[in-house]
């Protein structure tokens, strides 16, 4: 198990900071003693085959998993130095700080402008709207493609464009993390490089956690990587996590490398 | 549709590696300067300072190491960086000669009143134009230019051909002074083998802009070192 030696810092150095975390689905473990820490304003990228438990840790972030009846975590996510399970804690304030975009882009079938007045609607807000969705399209690059046709359908958009909505709509509440989980892998190439291109310009206000499926994503698109894997008890462990350039040309061990190689299984 | 990230790292190499070969075009100049001048405290310094050219050339290559691992660079980005890769090399070599020339400074025991001294400075003038030349080029991908640069090369091997005959009849009329004259005749060689290298640097300019790779000068003779 590896863990970044800067990880004994304080807990402000980091937007979230997973400790000793298990996750149970019942009675199976199938995320065993996860530790990691998100820096700020980074892309955190979590790779590994499937079942190593990579979306689960991602949606136990901002507790998407208590939808899911007979799961639990234990031990601790800290969000602001407040572990996100205390039971005074409300999910709902930790979903809004903590925003989501799925795997297929999901917007609501209204108007492209009420997918993003949505998100600022819930979160109370008071201002002009037409300047907010305005500003929030452009920080989600969509704005000079659709701002001729507001009032259209947001299922008319292309399926980069509706990915892209759905960003902006995260971003209309204001969080300070994005969870992504597999953003771009119902998109072409190309408007997977769009997608990859705006979490880069995204990065300089908001940290990013993104799984993906696609290691040349992660490559490409991520300032870290963590790369998780199963065990013999098929419960999902993080083998490595460190600088997204070192992972990738001098991964520390041999199950990294294995992976990262196409030589896994 | 640009790509920004890694639009923006190829720029910054391309920057790096225009700084390596101005290092180099440098300590050329001034060690065939430093051995007109029998400067032995700037040979010094030039010989001491290789490590900073080599240096940059391995920080290079591992960059590009990176980027072709986590961008995925496809076609001209790819043959550019390999094109690097290459190119580096050949500049880290140039710095070498440049070194040697450093420590033939620091080992003429007695001065030499070898009357042709004027033309190691006019060879390693072509030499380094060449290269400077030789690297707008690349950047610039102007394969036209890359074909030109190395039939230039002539003139440094006439005068090469110039010294080496002067050395020998040297030799000849100071026998006492074989070992100062045979150290020359390396300082003649060096700068010529740079300006063999510029024409690898084109060869790789041409592959860049077409994608063929091709030997501009077959009949070159063989690296002796």
């Amino acid at each position: 198990m590896q863990s970044l030696p800067t990880q004994t810092h304080t807990d402000t150095d980091y937007a979230i900071e997973i400790k000793d975390m298990d996750f149970y689905y019942g009675s199976f473990r199938a995320v065993k003693n996860v530790t990691l820490a998100i820096e700020r304003q980074k892309i955190t990228a979590i790779i590994g085959p499937s079942g190593c438990g990579k979306s689960t840790v991602l949606r136990s972030i901002n507790r998407m998993n208590d939808l899911i009846p007979g799961t639990r975590v234990e031990g601790q996510i800290l969000f602001h130095k407040q572990n996100i399970y205390d039971p005074r804690v409300d999910p709902v304030q930790i979903r809004r700080a903590i925003g989501m975009v799925f795997q297929r882009p999901n917007p609501f079938p209204k108007s492209i402008y009420e997918n993003v007045a949505w998100g600022a609607r819930i979160n109370g807000y008071r201002g002009n709207m037409d300047e907010l969705v305005e500003s929030t399209l452009r920080k989600a690059a969509l704005w000079d493609e659709v701002k001729d046709d507001l009032r259209k359908s947001a299922l008319a958009l292309s399926g980069g464009q509706q990915q892209r909505l759905c960003i902006a709509r995260a971003l209309a509440v204001e969080p300070e993390v994005i969870l992504m989980d597999e953003p771009c892998s119902a998109l072409d190439p190309i408007a997977t490089l769009k997608i990859e291109d705006l979490m880069r310009e995204l990065s300089v206000n908001y940290t990013i956690i993104i799984v993906t499926h696609n290691m040349q994503q992660a490559a490409r698109a991520s300032d870290l990587t963590a790369f998780f894997t199963m065990d013999e008890d098929r419960a999902g462990i993080m083998v490595e996590y460190g600088r997204t350039d070192q992972i990738f040309t001098n991964p520390r061990d041999k199950r990294t490398e294995d992976y990262i190689t196409g030589r896994f299984g | 549709m640009p790509r920004e990230t890694l639009d923006r790292q190829i720029h910054h190499l391309q920057d790096e590696v225009l700084l390596l070969g101005s290092m180099v075009e440098q300590a050329m100049l001034e060690s065939v300067n430093a051995l007109k001048a029998q400067d032995v405290e700037t040979a010094r310094r030039i010989f001491h300072a290789d490590h900073l050219i080599n240096e940059k050339r391995y920080a290079i290559e591992n960059a590009i190491l990176i980027l072709i691992a986590t961008q995925q660079p496809m076609a001209r980005d790819l043959r550019m960086l390999a094109a690097i890769l290459e190119v580096i090399t050949e500049l880290e070599r140039m710095g070498d000669y440049a070194k040697g020339i450093a420590k033939v400074t620091m080992r003429l025991e007695s001065s030499i009143d070898f009357a042709n001294m004027r033309d190691f400075s006019t060879m390693a003038e072509l030499a380094v134009d060449m290269l400077h030349r030789a690297l707008s080029a690349f950047f610039a991908e102007n394969a036209q230019q890359a074909y030109d640069i190395p039939k230039e090369d002539d003139a440094v091997d006439e005068l090469y051909n110039k010294i080496y005959r002067a050395l020998v009849a040297y030799m000849i009329a100071n026998p006492e002074s074989i070992d100062q004259a045979n150290f020359l005749m390396w300082v003649a060689h060096n700068i010529e083998r740079m300006a063999d290298r510029v024409t690898n640097i084109c060869e790789r300019t041409v592959f860049i802009a077409t994608g063929e790779l091709l030997e501009m000068d077959a009949d070159d003779e063989e690296e002796t070192e």
